[in-house]
């Protein structure tokens, strides 16, 4: 039995080797375990034989392996041409999949940087129309009173300030955060202390935590800020503490945070809905659990409250769930498109091993008539493959590296998450594994048609063609590469028109000669309308006065820009306002001249005016869609005249304009309400204060930056002005990240079409020259060029339409996955197949062109003579 | 300096057990086992090749030339059916003499120090 098992353990040594000496040493081990004294000697003698095999057994690996090594650098040396091909597709397909894993790994895979990020949830209220609504404060205390599934739970909503005192004015982005949220984070800060209940009540001190960014760029790093005063739009602001380097929350933009103050005032509406909520889960709390008790909270608080609550139920989504469907599609998309990248690059070096390996046909025959084992052999081709995937590999991850930060647009900026992707060491896992996989995988594919059986006919000379089966393996890679292609160029395609029928869009506005900016008029200093009234005339009027300045105007928000948002809901006929039905409609407060400035036609009545004040009949210019939402049976001109309630008064309407896109190209227009801005009560409406600027003119936009800074300047040196931009740079950002999508996807196509076209030269080029012979007999029988090129031709063609035709069923189906990324456009589109089923048919005739050629210039003398 | 003292050469320093399998050989074909007896034997029961030591070695040896399985196999009633025997080559005595003449360099530079084992 002892001897039984020793053998068992000399399999960890070579077949060769343990076929050659497993006998000798079993008799030895035999013979010790004999005269081992006592049960002692032999635990002691099993302890020591133990290690004596995997010691040994591995330097015996070793050994082989560098002969193996040495005899592949060499034979490898031979065939450059063989060499580089095969390194090169193995970089591509893992360059490209370890680029995208990076990425997709980053925003969908990897946990959020928290603590136990599982257990974090995000509450949102749901009504009809929006299946994440944001929170009143009145229904989140409620709630959160009620709820018993939460450990703790953290109000928040998002803020931005001017912040003064530093050296230059500056506007910042961060959140107002309730005293309990970043405890439910378990964060801790750098430095100082977070924020803790007293800083939430009414009427404490303003206290402030900054982030590392912030602290590091405005204070120079420096540990005494803390405790300091700063000015954050003009209130000071204690900074306690300073937030860890990667800490950014909610989004990657968030630099300082303030403390949400909770006031009777924001209890009184319980649809205002504005805030964000945070919560951890009680431990042994399921994700569904939580969920059934908020279905039942909402349901109770819409008995109490049935008029507000009306159509008001409770949503709770994982705080990793928060990228959007588009964002984690277009990852799946991009994912898919690396893996068929992958699969043509690993078909390919397959093919390449195969043709390689009929190649060498004779000369492994040689070495197995002279004694090689077959383990030995097919260890050795392993190890080929695996030195070529390792060097592949190895650029790959040279090629991801740099591609990765091309990749980076497509991060969604919503998310929590602190740096950008990068190859790290998680990433290089995933890159040896896939290298690994590859090489062996596909290492092994000539070794199912080498046979198991010692091949001899190899030795005979003038071995013919590889054999139809052996081709039959070869022409099924060739056309899965094909398929492949195919899929990636259709979808590449099918984005590629997205973007044009996107950017063919009408915004609504003339955006060529527009300089846009924003001017964050801070409260209380802008609270009243004639402070406003008085900023705005004079920065208005000197933008006016300067040449080549046409019209210039302020509005509460531009269309497309971070704002995009901004409903308030619209009441007719004195009719109660009902949120369950989609009544609502854009506000914008504007100044006079703002349509001219955009480019918007006035289609009926009158712009806003000056002498629409306070003390007049309050009055409205609305858009078409509002028409044709709210009155279908109306005409512009006819409404002219009405009264709807909208923003807490009666209003008439004034004016009628064109539909403008505000939410971006992609979205339908919605109703448009603009009011005059100064038809609004001082301190009311805060958040909707004109404070986006826009100045047309004919000469180039950017021109009139510099000028426009200085008289803001002038009129108020401690306002910052942010966000200078062209209104085309606005419009184009929109489809910034489409271009960017756009650009990976189609970089993917192109490397798959150029790895296919390589695998069907590859593979008509090897056929014909296994074919000389008999191309040449042909000839040498009257065979005319022709006959010889229809032979090749169509074998070609029936590669490509194999491939062809099931590629256009795959990639239809891809088409239908991603629809929801092409903004309309059927994944049926026509133009898109045809252009790509004639690239891949023109890319199978371009791949066998040289082939071809090759086989009409055999000589059938020389031909022949070789046989 | 001969073709067969330079190919000797190139193999040094000799790795022990080597050293110790060619000198196990040096006077008679012998089988792993008595190898491994031999050994043990001329060193006192210090030095105890393992099976995979010892047949590692040998595995490389064979390859490199220095010993030989023999055809002709000793007298029928000594003989064990599975039993392997390994004979010295004359590159394997070379090999052997040259491990030899450089440990004793060796120990001749030591012994000029002070080192020496024996008569210091």
């Amino acid at each position: 039995v002892t001897v039984r098992l020793y053998q068992l353990l000399l399999h960890l040594y070579p077949t060769s080797f343990h076929h050659e000496y497993g006998g000798a040493m079993s008799e030895v081990f035999a013979r010790r375990h004999r005269d081992a004294p006592g049960p002692l000697g032999r635990a002691a003698l099993w302890l020591e034989t133990i290690a004596d095999v995997v010691t040994n057994a591995m330097l015996v690996h070793l050994d082989i392996l560098r002969q193996d090594l040495r005899y592949i650098a060499r034979t490898l040396k031979r065939a450059p041409g063989f060499t580089l091909t095969a390194t090169l597709i193995v970089a591509l397909g893992i360059g490209a999949t370890t680029a995208a894993f990076s990425v997709t790994d980053f925003v969908l895979v990897r946990p959020l940087p928290f603590p136990a990020p599982e257990r974090l949830v995000k509450l949102w209220e749901r009504t009809p129309g929006y299946g994440r609504m944001e929170l009143s404060a009145a229904n989140y205390r409620d709630w959160k009173k009620a709820a018993t599934v939460f450990e703790s739970i953290g109000l928040y909503h998002g803020a931005a300030a001017n912040l003064t005192g530093t050296s230059e004015p500056l506007r910042v982005e961060g959140a107002a955060v309730s005293f309990d949220l970043f405890p439910t984070l378990r964060v801790q800060p750098l430095l100082g202390r977070l924020f803790i209940e007293a800083d939430d009540r009414d009427g404490a001190a303003g206290t402030l935590l900054l982030s590392y960014r912030l602290w590091q760029t405005q204070f120079g790093g420096d540990a005494s800020v803390v405790g300091r005063q700063v000015l954050l739009d003009s209130e000071p602001h204690t900074v306690i503490g300073i937030m860890p380097r990667d800490f950014r929350f909610p989004s990657a933009d968030a630099v300082y945070w303030t403390p949400l103050r909770f006031n009777e005032q924001m209890y009184a509406d319980r649809n205002d809905n504005w805030h964000y909520a945070v919560g951890r889960l009680r431990d042994g709390v399921t994700f569904e659990q939580a969920r059934a008790e908020m279905d039942v909270i909402a349901a109770q608080s819409k008995q109490q409250f049935p008029r507000e609550n009306k159509d008001v139920g409770a949503a709770l989504f994982r705080l990793s769930d928060e990228v959007s469907t588009q964002a984690r599609l277009l990852l799946y998309a991009l994912s898919g498109a690396s893996l068929c990248v992958l699969l043509i690059a690993c078909a390919n070096l397959a093919n390449l091993l195969l043709a390689r390996a009929l190649e060498r046909r004779r000369e492994l025959a040689v070495r197995t008539a002279m004694g090689a084992g077959r383990e030995r052999m097919v260890r050795q081709l392993i190890t080929e493959s695996l030195v070529l995937a390792v060097f592949g590999g190895g650029i790959g991850v040279a090629i991801a590296y740099a591609a990765v930060p091309l990749l980076n647009r497509l991060v969604p900026t919503t998310l929590p998450l602190a740096s950008t992707p990068a190859v790290d060491l998680r990433v290089l896992m995933f890159a040896i594994a896939l290298t690994v996989v590859t090489g062996l995988s596909f290492g092994l594919a000539p070794l199912v048609r080498l046979g198991g059986k010692a091949d001899f006919s190899g030795l005979r000379e003038g071995v013919r063609s590889g054999g139809g089966q052996k081709e039959g393996l070869r022409s099924v890679l060739v056309v899965v590469e094909i398929v492949a292609s195919v899929v990636l160029l259709v979808s590449a395609g099918l984005l590629m028109r997205a973007l044009w029928t996107i950017q063919s869009t009408d915004p609504g506005f003339r955006s060529e000669g527009v300089l846009t900016m924003q001017t964050p008029l801070p409260i209380p200093k802008y609270a009243n309308v004639a402070t406003r009234d008085a900023f705005y005339s004079r920065v208005v009027d000197d933008l006016r006065a300067l040449p080549g300045v046409t019209q210039a105007a302020f509005v509460s928000h531009l269309p497309m820009g971070k704002m995009r948002g901004g409903i308030w809901p619209v009441s007719l006929d004195g009719r109660p306002v009902n949120r369950a039905e989609n009544q609502n409609a854009f506000l914008r407060y504007v100044t006079p001249g703002y349509f001219a400035a955009l480019g918007i036609p006035i289609k009926h009545g009158r712009d806003v005016a000056e002498n629409d004040t306070n003390d007049r009949q309050r009055v409205a210019v609305i858009s078409e869609s509002f028409i044709r939402r709210f009155w279908p049976t109306e005409t512009p001109a006819s409404v002219l005249g009405r009264h709807f309630n909208f923003v807490l008064s009666d209003r008439v309407v004034a004016g009628v304009v064109g539909d403008v896109k505000m939410r971006g190209l992609e979205r339908e227009a919605e109703p448009q309400v603009y009011l005059p801005y100064k038809q609004v009560d001082d301190g009311a409406i805060i958040g909707y204060i004109p404070r986006g600027l826009v100045v047309r003119s004919s000469t180039p936009p950017a021109s009139v930056a510099p000028f426009a800074r200085e008289i803001i300047r002038k009129v108020d040196p401690t306002l910052p002005v942010t966000d200078v931009n062209t209104l085309i740079d606005v419009v184009e950002r929109d489809t910034a990240s489409r271009s960017a999508q756009l650009r990976v996807l189609g970089a993917f196509a192109l490397i798959a079409f150029v790895l296919a076209a390589v695998g069907i030269h590859g593979l008509l080029s090897f056929a014909v020259s296994q074919r000389t012979q008999e191309i040449g007999v042909r000839m040498a029988l009257g065979a005319q060029s022709s006959d010889i090129l229809t032979m090749i031709v169509k074998r070609s063609v029936w590669l490509s339409l194999a491939g062809v035709i099931p590629g256009i069923a795959l990639a239809y189906a891809a088409g239908r996955w991603m629809q929801a990324l092409l903004a309309g456009v059927t994944p049926a589109d026509a133009p898109t197949f045809a252009v790509a089923g004639a690239l891949a048919i023109a890319m199978t005739v371009v791949g066998s062109l040289v082939p071809t050629l090759r086989a009409l210039r055999v000589n059938p003398i020389s031909a022949l003579r070789a046989e | 300096m001969t073709d067969l003292q330079r190919e000797a050469d190139a193999f040094l320093p000799l790795p022990p057990a080597t050293f110790h399998i060619l000198l196990a050989v040096a006077d008679e074909d012998r089988h792993g086992y008595a190898i491994i007896q031999d050994v043990a034997e001329r060193t006192g029961g210090e030095l105890k090749l393992s099976a995979g030591t010892l047949y590692r070695s040998i595995q490389r040896m064979l390859e490199q030339g220095l010993i030989v399985e023999p055809r002709e196999r000793p007298a029928p009633h000594e003989d064990d059916e599975r039993r392997r025997y390994y004979r010295i080559t004359p590159l394997g005595t070379a090999v052997a003499k040259a491990e030899a003449r450089r440990l004793a360099q060796l120990v001749k530079m030591a012994r000029a120090r002070g080192f020496a084992p024996g008569r210091a």
